[in-house]
């Protein structure tokens, strides 16, 4: 049995593998509260399977995915976001068909029962955290725009709207600013700096420049192991790391 | 403020032109005969209004709707029998106060599971518990299992298939191929009579508005817009913290019971309940329907019932042979061409037009009055 940490997510030795073919390998990773970390790699060095494993969209085959201490390995992928983990993926995932109003009130944490679906109220408190949340998304003035018309940056922006409405205490985004153009990088980052506050957020990121921007730490993936973990500038030094990821 | 008062104005339209054309115009212009037809056609309604909640809202295409039309049908159709076994009634048996069926398959006691439905307060709660039931263990089997979209589709169909074999298997129980006919009274009121088919056409009306309504308030409230999330990004919705398959058990649970209600609906109207009416090729004449009336559409379905019904009874009468080409090139084509339906149709080419006949019409009167004033 793992010990209690006082980490707010703690991987031990996790192990995942599909088909003989270890996606993940005796990975260990401890994430602090209120850290912004940042995972970077190669391609295939299993970065995404890392965030699926956290939330549940894929089962470990070995090892212990804690956070506060609570174990995630065999709880259900709702279960887990009500825990307070919140997860963004690589290409927009929003609701096309709904308003972004709709988007947002679908992710606001209540009446998440059949019952409580079916007797779920528009409140002002709702209406306000949904304004609050649109606003900080720059998105307030599309709220009852259909999603399926918002640019690529903007249903990025949605989702991550999203997620902010489930105040999740460990948020995880899958390369947040792919497709972005600058400006729109520029506001994420200000965004993502505005939104990290109080709480700890695991990004994946290529973006070397916006990967400075943003991170406490940063911890280099490679064939499903930790090949470096520190700060950006250590990380970029390690020669090790120049050689699989960095380049040149 | 008004534009609530002109929203809520906008949504009483389509229930006060139902109204009038189901309560008011068809029992003013049809004669006995059609207005039965209308109202056996109105209970296949009912199941199509099931297949918008669950197939165009929550994506989950059942083909084997017909089942829980067949047990809704069936346990009326219990009921009716076994009023109409009494024991004076049926005195010629060899033995007395059982269904005729029974004692042609030399059935000697009435069977256990059909005690119950002497009572009509017990048949009225399994029209509606049966269903429920059933499709609460299917829909958790399946959908607990994430088995869904095509696979779930054949599986429904192959319940379908199971049903009117076991159905037709167990002739003693369930009056086999034949079904069960010779349905008489309904608590001592004779349900035969053109009178009595009237009454019952109303009700069957008055149910129908009532379910329209209430899936209504389901598709307002916020499990509605949950519905098309699941089938716009089921994984998404799991990572709102919602729990998906208790969702697509729901609707499922309540197409079957919508479904159940109709099948009850047609053994009063029809007089009779059969396996011909529950199988596979009823129950994909039931998708299609509600994909003819529009399955984003509660009221298009209502329509979809009645005017591929009324198809097919004017066209099989005509050219029987021919009926299912035609149904099948229809559904076709509504699927490419037409993709919501009647209801899109109306929607998109037939409202805004009226529209702009209207707009057309008042623009000149506020010019005037801008004159006058």
């Amino acid at each position: 049995m793992a010990s209690e940490t006082d980490f707010l997510l703690a991987l031990e030795s996790v192990t995942v593998s599909f088909d003989g073919f270890k996606a993940v390998n005796d990975l260990t990773l401890y994430v602090n509260k209120n850290e912004i970390r940042v995972i970077i790699g190669p391609n295939g060095a299993g970065k995404t399977t890392v965030l699926d494993l956290i939330c549940g969209r894929t089962k470990v085959s070995d090892g212990s995915i804690r956070f506060n201490n609570k174990e995630l390995t065999d709880l259900r992928e709702h279960e887990i976001v009500r825990l307070g983990i919140g997860r963004k993926f690589q290409n927009p995932s929003i609701y096309e068909d709904l308003t972004v109003f709709e988007n947002l009130e679908i992710s606001f944490p209540r009446g998440r029962t059949v019952f409580g679906a079916l007797t779920f109220r528009r409140t002002p408190e709702v209406k306000q955290r949904i304004q609050e949340v649109a606003d900080m998304v720059f998105l307030s003035s599309h709220l009852h725009r259909q999603a399926e018309t918002l640019s690529h940056g903007q249903k990025q922006w949605l989702e991550i709207g999203m997620l902010l409405i489930q105040d999740p205490e460990l948020l995880m985004l899958d390369e947040p600013v792919a497709g972005m153009s600058v400006a729109e990088r520029a506001q994420t980052a200000e965004l993502l700096n505005r939104i990290t506050q109080n709480r700890a957020v695991l990004v994946i990121e290529h973006d070397m420049k916006f990967v400075e921007s943003i991170a406490d730490k940063v911890t280099v993936l490679h064939q499903g192991k930790v090949l470096a973990e520190g700060s950006m500038a250590a990380v970029q030094d390690d020669a090790r790391v120049k050689e699989v990821y960095l380049g040149h | 403020m008004p534009a609530v008062v002109s929203s809520f104005r906008r949504d009483l339209v389509p229930y006060v032109l139902v109204i009038a054309l189901l309560a008011v115009i068809f029992p003013l212009f049809l004669d006995n005969f059609r207005l039965n037809l209308v109202g056996k056609y109105l209970s296949f309604s009912f199941v199509a209004l099931g297949l918008v909640l669950c197939w165009g809202y929550c994506g989950v295409l059942s083909l084997g709707q017909g089942l829980f039309f067949g047990l809704g049908g069936y346990c009326m159709a219990m009921f009716l029998k076994l009023e109409a076994s009494s024991p004076e009634a049926t005195k010629i048996q060899s033995t007395p106060g059982i269904p005729d069926f029974m004692d042609w398959n030399q059935i000697t006691a009435l069977p256990m599971g059909w005690e119950p439905f002497h009572s009509l307060a017990f048949t009225v709660g399994a029209i509606i518990l049966v269903p429920a039931v059933f499709s609460l263990v299917v829909g958790a089997a399946m959908f607990k299992r994430r088995v869904g979209g095509v696979y779930f589709a054949i599986i429904t169909q192959a319940l379908a298939a199971v049903a009117t074999i076991l159905i037709i298997g167990q002739q003693g129980f369930t009056g086999g191929v034949n079904g069960i006919t010779d349905l008489r009274t309904l608590h001592g009121w004779d349900i035969r009579p053109d009178a009595s088919k009237v009454v019952l056409y109303f009700v069957g009306v008055g149910l129908l508005i009532g379910c329209i309504a209430l899936s209504q308030a389901v598709l307002r409230s916020k499990l509605g817009r949950i519905l098309v999330a699941i089938r716009d990004k089921e994984e998404r919705v799991r990572f709102s913290g919602y729990d998906v398959a208790n969702f697509k058990i729901f609707v499922f649970c309540f197409a079957a019971v919508l479904s159940s209600i109709g099948g009850a609906m047609f053994t009063l109207q029809v007089g009779f309940m059969s396996p011909s009416i529950i199988g596979i090729v009823p129950s994909i004449e039931m998708v299609i329907f509600c994909a003819l009336g529009g399955r984003l559409s509660l009221f298009g379905a209502v329509l979809g019932a009645l005017v591929v019904n009324a198809a097919k009874t004017a066209f099989s009468e005509a050219f029987p042979q021919l009926w299912l080409f035609a149904m099948g090139g229809l559904f076709i084509a509504v699927v490419l061409f037409f993709p919501r339906g009647l209801a899109g149709l109306l929607a998109e080419h037939v409202i805004p037009r009226l529209r702009q006949l209207r707009e057309k019409r008042t623009a000149p009167a506020i010019a005037t009055k801008e004159v006058t004033e």
